[in-house]
């Protein structure tokens, strides 16, 4: 046991001595989550308008009005005809165009269904063109109900109204922050493991150790047990900043987050171990890392591209990413407050795959060089 | 100590070692000489357990080293060829965790290698990664002693070492014999096959001879002159076409020339005399350790 400990201290001066590996640990999370959580969100935000009003009347001035003091929107241009409106796009500044017909404001008085507005986006960004005239159209629902008076509704129309449940505002964050988290806990604690033991492999320090009384357990535990302890602290920090700094909401039990956290972390190492079983320098280590964890987990774990939408092959394949479940599980317990009850599924396949990658990569170790 | 039984060793079609016997007896130190790529640090690996050999056996401390690995690794103590200890430590700290890996501490031990540490004590603070080669070497050496091994493999400890410390690492290696230690090293200068006990003569994987420095000297059987002209450059070339000549090599200031019996001196002087030499010096001369294995490599 002391020369576990020996060991694991030795484990913590490389780490606290390396400035890149600090840089890494505690750096790279904070600005993947900054990054993420404010920097690159597809939300809508003071897209930039132009409005074509033919009508002057008094209802195409308030749906203006409404549809600027949304904050979604930003008038800045009025437009005077119809020609106008090409070069206006052409400059790239406008995104949307709202146009009000001559005579829309009686039309609209009359309750007439001839009375329209049209809507023109800038479909090169067709994500931004979607959002936008949804937006716009739903501003303009809610105007029309509310000036239609009681029991006047025609007959046969619907009226649709979507509630967003869990994320009523849509706000990106909440998607980004269970995958960053997921992310920054697999790379830190799958590639600086492997990393850090094909180093020792590359140094020829592998060999002193191995001709001593520790046993290849004792060191790759030694060599876990930091990271798994500096991964989890930075896993706290990821949750603590998607809290106060981003308010996400953590509606369900934050003790069931943390051990969720620490499973995780631990499944992640065990990746790295695995991976260093194989590599015997830092490079090989480092691409393993990242082609075989980072990847998948970018693309199939549902944490960027909706597994949903994802051919069939691939939608199988990602069934095999860890971080999917993962994503899953704080997801569920930050936004929809659910337990364990709910939340056993993925849990239990978390569990099994790290037995399952544990076994394998203490099966893969040899007490001699690999020759 | 030592007994190696018929050891074999390929890495694919690289044969590393063929066929090695040995026997290291205990308290003594022997030299493994060869040039790079002879096969010594795979026999190396294959004794401190951190390789298995393809065919044969060997022993250390009287420990299988394929059966009784573990026990044997507590036993051993191993300096690999490479500087292998942790650059981002200190002295004190490198020291200090090799003792506890081995279960004992610097204290227990520290007469052993008191000689060696006290040298490295005032830089004791100092990261490894900055020390000087000769330093780096002592170090690694204390960290090698730190549990009192039975037996000290030392790989090629002074290759790339500055001759000072090349002589005290020598000289250290001298004291550690006479409290007793077995210390098998391996070199590529054949200057210090001479301070072993014994050595064994290794090229491409094979042993070519084991014996003592002067058993290995007086394997050399031809006559053996030291010559030296002022154009050294024609002088060898002229010296290798002589009808007299076996081999010619350049030793220092000096070619040494190995003749076919019944020449003399007077015979190569007249031969050099006609090539118009000037200032030549030739004297007959003893085998060193060099014309030996010179020697027997062209046999071997």
């Amino acid at each position: 046991m002391k020369r576990f400990l020996a060991f694991v201290k030795k484990e913590f001066f490389h780490i606290l001595r390396d400035r890149r590996t600090l840089l890494i640990l505690f750096g790279m999370p904070l600005a993947m989550v900054l990054l993420f959580g404010f920097a690159l969100t597809n939300e809508i935000k003071n897209a930039k308008i132009a409005v074509l009003d033919l009508d002057h009347g008094p209802h195409s001035r308030q749906i203006t009005d409404r549809l600027l003091s949304s904050g979604y929107f930003q008038l800045i241009q009025n437009l005077n005809a119809s020609r106008d409106i090409e070069p206006a796009f052409r400059r790239g500044k406008v995104k949307l165009v709202v146009v009000f017909p001559p005579n829309f404001s009686q039309d609209f008085a009359r309750n007439d269904t001839e009375a329209q507005v049209q809507l023109l986006a800038d479909a090169s960004e067709q994500n931004t063109a979607i959002s936008l005239t949804n937006y716009a159209t739903n501003i303009i629902q809610n105007y029309k109900s509310e000036q239609a008076p009681p029991g006047t509704v025609a007959p046969m129309q619907i009226d649709v109204q979507p509630r967003m449940v869990f994320n009523p505002e849509l706000r990106g964050a909440f998607v980004f922050v269970p995958g960053v988290m997921a992310m920054v806990l697999l790379l830190v604690s799958a590639l600086m493991t492997s990393v850090t033991i094909a180093r020792e492999k590359e140094m020829g320090t592998m060999e002193v150790l191995m001709v001593s009384p520790l046993s290849q357990l004792q060191i790759l535990f030694g060599k876990v047990l930091p990271y798994l302890l500096l991964s989890f602290i930075n896993g706290c920090v990821i949750i603590a900043l998607g809290v106060f700094l981003l308010g996400i909401p953590l509606n369900g039990s934050l003790l069931l987050l943390l051990a969720e956290t620490l499973l995780f972390t631990f499944l992640s190492l065990s990746l790295g171990l695995l991976i260093s079983t194989i590599a015997d320098t830092q490079l090989v280590a480092m691409f393993a890392s990242l082609l075989v964890l980072l990847m998948p987990t970018i693309f199939l774990s549902g944490f960027i591209f909706p597994i949903e939408s994802m051919p069939r092959f691939l939608q199988f394949v990602s069934n095999i990413i860890p971080a999917k479940y993962f994503i899953e599980i704080v997801k569920g317990i930050m936004i929809k407050g659910i337990g364990l009850d709910l939340l056993w599924k993925p849990t239990l396949l978390l569990l099994g795959m790290s037995a399952f990658l544990m076994a394998v990569s203490l099966r893969n170790l040899k007490p001699r060089l690999n020759q | 100590m030592i007994e190696v039984e018929n050891i074999s060793k390929a890495y694919g079609e690289t044969r590393a070692v063929q066929d090695v016997s040995l026997s290291v007896e205990a308290g003594e130190l022997f030299g493994l000489i060869g040039p790079d790529g002879a096969g010594k640090t795979t026999l190396f690996k294959i004794l401190v357990t951190l390789l298995l050999p393809d065919a044969g056996r060997a022993t250390v401390a009287g420990r299988d080293v394929v059966k009784d690995f573990r026990a044997l690794r507590s036993m051993v103590g191993y300096m690999p060829g490479r500087f292998s200890l942790y650059p981002d430590l200190s002295v004190e700290e490198n020291l200090h965790f090799f003792a506890t890996v081995f279960g004992t501490t610097i204290a227990a031990n520290y007469n052993l290698i008191r000689e060696i540490y006290v040298q490295l004590e005032p830089f004791k603070n100092r990261r490894a990664g900055a020390l000087s080669g000769g330093m780096k070497q002592k170090l690694a050496l204390c960290c090698a002693l730190i549990h009192k091994p039975e037996v000290l493999f030392l790989d090629e400890p002074t290759t790339g070492v500055d001759a000072v410390s090349r002589k005290e690492f020598w000289e250290m290696l001298g004291s550690l014999k006479k409290r007793g230690l077995t210390i098998l090293v391996s070199t590529p200068y054949m200057d210090e096959a001479s301070l072993c006990d014994r050595i064994a003569l290794m090229q491409t994987g094979k042993l070519l001879a084991i014996d003592t420095p002067s058993g290995v000297e007086k394997l050399f059987k031809k006559p053996l002159f030291a010559v030296k002209a002022n154009d050294t450059y024609r002088l060898i070339q002229d010296l290798r076409q002589a009808p007299f000549t076996i081999t010619c090599y350049a030793f220092g200031e000096f070619l040494h020339l190995t003749t076919r019996d019944g020449f003399s001196e007077q015979q190569i002087a007249h031969y050099l005399a006609e090539r118009q030499h000037q200032a030549v010096e030739i004297r007959p001369i003893e085998a060193g350790i060099e014309d030996s294995f010179m020697d027997l490599m062209q046999h071997g």
